[in-house]
């Protein structure tokens, strides 16, 4: 998806007088752009900063030294003492100013030199000042485009647009541009991939501008997710903070925590060691600010349908807000862990063929789609994110929760309860026309949905121990992910026959499949 | 009573990579044996001969299986896809349709090069796929790898 230019070729010119700023008009119109003038500060300037906190921060105790004549001033040796006794002072300002102008011109120059432009075929970024890179990604790959506002981007009115490209680390990132102009873009690239031919039509509606700054920003705070172009889509699911903490606390992780605590009280009590407790309290921290990251970065959570393809958003302060488009799911896994059980929620996750777009807001893996819900919005997400089998939610809902026995699905023999206690009657296959269905587990109950025109291969492993038993096991692999698509333990004839089938299928709907141009019906 | 799948006329690979095979995993316990009877011969203890022999025992048994092993690599091309097998104790289908493979690799190790036999490797988007046919004569490899690419470029699929 990358490419370097020719060796041969002439480095790319300094980007001609027709390059403009983002946020004057449309930036998908196969031009060269810049980005947001605040980026310099937003990448790198922030460590800037904070080197410079640190040298005032040390320099103040010897300048209040020196001013209000400390105690230890005389004794101590430092910089500020040494600089004045040479009378250097006009060489250290000097230095000083000459290194401030050195690195704003770098940051100035990194930025004049970082610029892209979106063909109706290419996304390409060209950047760098020394050693140039140049980046091209095909509309036609996109695996979805990202969103992310880290908080402090979001003060300024900045966002960071990444566009995923199958494959590792093949994301094009285009750090930082404004916040309106990054949902604009991300819809004209959406719109120019999607095969539509009249991409100019969707001249986006002036965003409604309040006028004043200060006023947009802060509505851009409260209302992150807003595109002003689109109307805002609702989200399907609402996520009750209640519920997110509950999930947190039924989480096994919690069970061992509060175990651990109530036999060290006990044991510190018995041993009269009251110390013991102290040391409790790093671990404590370690373990509440993991829950509290988990829990700011759910608390926004946000899942709606656009015309071009999921949406999905995360974040309390940092928040990120990921389009998929239609086709771009590999595979769904709906679960439960064991203690949600008694709440009936249940995670959603799904693969996708992007991997270094794991980290979205907070370090929010981008392939948890629905971190914590019932089975009301199990329906809902799934209805979203397989379109195509809106119609067989019923049956979907019913192989979840299904105990096994008459619901369509081919379950493990009798003799195969060795090997699988609880769930042989649960555990088993199921094909639908759009879909294969993989069931596992009658404790942590799973199901995992791969859509037939993803399918990658399909492979049947049988071991020693499984040939005495005549039972095989099914893999359907798919891109890597999260979610693994196997089942064991199922009878061998039927395994046989079940791989040809779903290596037939997968034929068939891979050549039917036109989704990598959503919108462009039927034409190649 | 082995897996079969219904109407399969699998092709095999070439018997010398039998001798291939024999002869690299030859190597291989020559290098882990010695490498094992080094902490015995040095300290004398008898004990430990107890490592070297059990590994040389594994050896000599993966060293009896390999031409029942080699004999039941098996692919075939069938209309929309290539299958694969492999395995007797451990038995392994796959079916990779033709549109989905991104690239094919032809790869010779030197033992491999010395008896004229190639290595052709089946990479999709999913890693897990794991599809290599070792052991096909060069000339076959080739014209094997040029038709298979064709094939995939003829049905091109999206992911």
């Amino acid at each position: 998806m990358t490419d370097l230019p020719p060796p041969d070729a002439p480095a790319p010119a300094p980007p001609p007088t027709g390059v403009t700023a983002p946020g004057q008009d449309r930036l998908a119109d196969g031009e060269w752009h810049r980005l947001h003038p605040a980026t310099p500060l937003l990448r790198g300037g922030i460590a800037f900063v904070a080197i410079l906190g640190v040298i005032i921060v040390n320099l103040r105790d010897i300048v209040i030294d020196i001013v209000f004549g400390g105690p230890d001033f005389d004794e101590d040796y430092n910089p500020v003492t040494f600089i004045l006794e040479h009378d250097y002072l006009g060489l250290v300002v000097l230095g000083i100013i000459v290194g401030l102008l050195l690195t704003i011109g770098a940051f100035w120059l990194s930025w004049r030199m970082h610029t892209f432009r979106i063909t109706d075929q290419l996304v390409e970024v060209r950047s760098g000042i020394l050693f140039r890179t140049h980046r091209r990604g095909r509309l036609d790959r996109i695996q979805g485009i990202n969103i992310v506002r880290p908080f402090l981007a979001r003060l300024v009115g900045a966002a960071k647009l990444e566009v995923s490209v199958a494959g590792e680390d093949a994301n094009i990132q285009l750090a930082y541009l404004g916040s309106s102009a990054a949902d604009d873009l991300r819809r004209e690239i959406l719109l120019l991939a999607s095969g539509t031919r009249q991409a100019t039509d969707a001249t986006a509606p002036a965003a409604a501008s309040s006028g004043s700054l200060v006023t947009d920003r802060v509505n851009e705070l409260l209302a992150p997710e807003l595109d002003p172009s689109l109307a805002p889509p609702e989200s399907v699911v609402k996520m009750h903070p209640g519920r997110l903490v509950g999930s947190l606390l039924l989480s096994v992780g919690t069970i061992i925590a509060v175990i651990a605590v109530v036999l060290v009280i006990v044991f510190s009590v018995q041993l009269e060691v009251g110390l013991v407790i102290f040391g409790l309290i790093p671990a404590a921290i370690a373990f509440g600010s993991y829950n509290f990251s988990r829990l700011t970065r759910s608390l926004r959570y946000s899942i709606a349908s656009t015309p071009d393809g999921v949406r999905v958003g995360f974040g309390l302060l940092s928040t990120s807000n990921d389009t998929l488009p239609p086709g771009r799911i590999h595979a769904v896994q709906v679960s439960q862990p064991l203690l949600w059980r008694l709440t009936g929620w249940w995670e959603i996750k799904i693969n996708r063929a992007s991997s270094s777009s794991a980290q979205g807001a907070a370090g929010q893996a981008n392939t948890t789609i629905l971190p914590v819900g019932t089975m009301a919005d199990v329906r809902k997400v799934l209805e979203l994110v397989l379109p195509h089998m809106t119609g067989d939610i019923d049956l979907l809902e019913r192989a979840i929760v299904s105990r096994g026995g008459d619901d369509g699905f081919t379950t493990s023999p009798r003799r195969a309860a060795i090997v699988r206690w609880f769930s042989w009657r649960r555990n088993g296959v199921a094909q639908t026309p759009g879909a294969v269905l993989l069931r596992r587990g009658a404790i942590w109950r799973e199901l995992v949905i791969v859509p037939t025109a993803r399918i990658q291969s399909v492979a049947l492993n049988r071991g020693p121990f499984a040939r005495r038993l005549r039972i095989a096991k099914v893999r359907v692999h798919t891109v890597a992910g999260p979610v693994s698509a196997y089942v064991g333990a199922l009878d061998q004839d039927f395994a046989v026959e079940f791989f040809e089938s779903v290596a037939h299928e997968a034929v068939a709907a891979g050549q039917a499949d036109r989704s990598h141009r959503w919108r462009d019906e039927g034409a190649e | 009573m082995t897996l079969e799948l219904p109407d399969t006329q699998w092709r095999r690979v070439s018997p010398k990579y039998i001798v291939v095979d024999l002869v690299g995993t030859l190597i291989m316990a020559v290098i882990v044996v010695g490498g094992a009877s080094i902490a015995p011969a040095v300290s004398g203890n008898a004990w430990l001969w107890f490592i070297p022999g059990s590994l040389a025992v594994v050896f000599l048994v993966t060293l009896a299986v390999t031409p029942r092993r080699v004999r039941a690599i098996g692919y075939q091309l069938r209309e929309d896809d290539l299958l694969f097998r492999r395995g007797i104790l451990f038995q392994r289908f796959v079916s990779v349709p033709y549109g989905r493979m991104q690239l094919v690799d032809v790869n010779r190790g030197p033992l491999a090069r010395a008896v004229g036999l190639s290595e052709l490797k089946f990479v999709t988007a999913a890693a897990a796929t794991g599809v290599t046919v070792p052991g096909l004569p060069e000339a076959e490899a080739e014209e094997l790898r040029d038709r298979l690419v064709g094939l995939a470029e003829s049905r091109r699929a999206g992911l």
